[in-house]
């Protein structure tokens, strides 16, 4: 165990030395910091993806699940949609990214406790049904984005476009500094709860069986994963498949159900995938496509590998 | 001892369980008897805070399940679920190590690992110890769940149908199994099970259960008589008495 998270570790500093040294030319002062930057933008948001995954397949007991069905993707493109419909891409709130970021994370947050209150409002209601709500509200988000996007400015679709996919190329440096502290708050505060996800994986009844305060504990998580992914996805875009590949390639590489063993791994993989992602966006597409577009693609195979594989068994 | 008042439950409108009251007494096998549907399993499930009540309470030595903390309630009582089903790929020790949670919080002591041995060869798994979940026959798997609440050493152990899936061999020996730890420990042990025959040689008590209320109770003795199952099940069965024991001839 101790050897593959050495050996994840290992490579993921590689990866990051060669991202950070490849080509780096004459102006290297000036090359550099940006490199670190992004480097920083992508372990942060790498890592905070995949470990809110993790949790929330726990907590939901299912491993095909990606905290983005319960609409958190889908409210981000609507909210980017919405301001350049209503507003214009040449408004304060597209063009300045501070306030995008804050209304965004905002309005996400608070769509969570929208969806809270329905969900813990009366006793009986299960996690699924707070899947089910927030699959019906995400495409309804969808249709609704896909609709104004048909109605605006060709020139201004384009920006919103550039939107749908995550982007390292130019993160605010403010903004990188409020997410990372942030993600490590909710990080920090989350490990208190950290010793429960073994057992929660075991199942709602063998989890309250052995003691867990069991609705306590989801609450917490959900706002954890809330946070985290709405963070992230303000920062730098919706990734919607990142979490579902690396959180299952950690279960299948790592082989336990040791959280203190898959959190670590996870987190490494992810960062491992998107900065040898961006690696090939970079040198090899020479900037044509997206390191979104890769991972998506990558983790959308992976998810139908996963959803045939569910159906033999 | 756990008291049962007035519980009742109802899904979607209709009543699975009504107004259901029952004393357990501490330090004795109770077993829940019943047709199927009869609310057996519901009820077990309220007792032991798996399922929320509509109405009632539950009292575990005086102290409403509501009022205890999650916590101390895990070390007090112990339920093992009709059907168990994890996502996860474990071992029979590792499953059973979950049992200690409630104690070590996740960090085993050796004292935790000695309660876990000790459950493992209790219930004849050392061989199978290693070995995943998954690789399991299904008795097998009953054999490692009934361990895991065996390491849980809780005063009481609230079974739904531990005979599930089990050979006679392995049966009895869980039964026996089941009587040592109330003689030897004083433990307290409340069962479903739908063979009558082990319930009359194995339990001090039994409650029948039909539509969601209680039909009878009483000592097994008492219980385990043509006329009173007649009324439970509706089915003529005629007991015999063998080496003491009052058995039910229900197989024709
Ligand atoms: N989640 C549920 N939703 C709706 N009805 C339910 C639910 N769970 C149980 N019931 C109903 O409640 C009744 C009692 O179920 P319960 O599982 O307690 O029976 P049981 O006595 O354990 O039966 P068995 O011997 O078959 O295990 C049944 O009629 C069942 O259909
Ligand atoms: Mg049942």
């Amino acid at each position: 165990m101790k050897v593959k998270l050495s050996f994840l570790a290992l490579l993921a500093v590689a990866l990051i030395v060669l991202f950070l040294f490849i080509h780096l030319g004459p102006n290297w002062d000036y090359a550099l910091p940006r490199r670190l930057k992004k480097v920083l933008a992508i372990a942060i948001t790498g890592g905070a993806i995949a470990y809110a995954t993790l949790i929330f397949q726990t907590i939901t007991n299912n491993r095909i699940l990606t905290p983005s069905v319960i609409g958190l993707d889908s409210l981000y493109m609507l909210i980017q949609t919405f301001v350049i419909y209503v507003f214009g891409s040449m408004s304060l709130p597209s063009t300045n990214k501070q306030l995008n970021f804050f209304i965004t994370v905002g309005l996400m947050i608070a769509f969570v406790g929208v969806l809270y209150k329905l969900l813990f409002k009366r006793e009986g209601r299960n996690l699924y049904f707070l899947l089910l709500i927030g699959l019906v509200l995400g495409t309804l988000f969808g249709s609704m984005s896909t609709f104004m996007q048909v109605l605006i400015d060709p020139n201004e679709f384009l920006i919103v476009q550039g939107r749908m996919f995550a982007s390292f190329n130019n993160v605010n440096t403010d903004l990188l500094v409020i997410s990372i502290i942030i993600i490590a708050l909710v990080a920090a505060y989350s490990t208190r709860l950290g010793k429960y996800l073994d057992v929660m994986s075991l199942g709602k009844e063998h989890a309250v069986n052995l003691g867990i305060p069991y609705d306590y504990i989801v609450k917490r998580m959900l706002v954890i994963v809330a946070i985290l992914i709405a963070v992230s996805t303000a920062l730098v875009g919706p990734i919607t498949f990142l979490g579902l590949l690396v959180v299952n390639v950690a279960y299948q590489f790592m082989r336990t159900y040791r959280h203190s063993i898959l959190i670590p791994g996870a987190i490494l993989i992810s960062i491992i995938a998107l900065v040898g992602g961006q690696l090939i966006v970079e040198r090899v597409f020479a900037f044509e496509t997206t390191v979104s577009v890769i991972i998506n693609f990558i983790g959308g195979a992976y998810f139908l590998y996963l959803l045939l594989r569910e159906k033999k068994a | 001892m756990i008291e049962v008042r007035n519980v009742s439950k109802a899904y979607g409108g209709k009543p699975v369980i009504e107004e259901v009251s029952v004393g357990i007494k501490k330090g004795k096998i109770t077993s829940f008897i019943g047709p199927n549907g009869a609310g057996k399993s519901t009820l077990l499930s309220m007792i032991s805070r798996l399922l929320t009540k509509d109405s009632g309470q539950v009292l575990i030595e005086g102290k409403e399940l509501s009022d205890w903390k999650s916590k101390d309630l895990a070390k007090k009582i112990s339920i093992l679920k009709q059907s168990n089903h994890i996502n996860l790929r474990l071992t029979v020790r590792e499953l059973v190590s979950f049992g200690r949670f409630p104690y070590s919080q996740g960090k085993l002591t050796k004292e935790d690992w000695e309660q876990v041995d000790e459950a493992i060869a209790y219930m004849d798994l050392v061989d199978l110890q290693g070995k995943y979940l998954d690789e399991l026959s299904g008795g097998q798997n009953q054999r490692a769940f009934i361990a895991m609440v065996i390491a849980q050493n809780t005063e009481y152990i609230l079974l739904d149908e531990p005979l599930n899936n089990l050979d006679m061999k392995h049966s009895v020996q869980i039964m026996k199994v089941l009587r040592r730890l109330v003689e030897e420990l004083g433990k307290t042990v409340i069962l479903v099970i739908h063979d009558i025959n082990f319930a009359s040689c194995y339990s001090d008590y039994i409650v029948a259960l039909k539509n969601g209320k209680i039909v009878k109770e009483g000592s097994t003795e008492t219980i385990i008589d043509s006329a009173i199952l007649k009324e439970i099940y509706d089915m003529d069965i005629p007991i015999e008495i063998i080496n003491g024991n009052r058995i039910g001839i229900y197989f024709s």
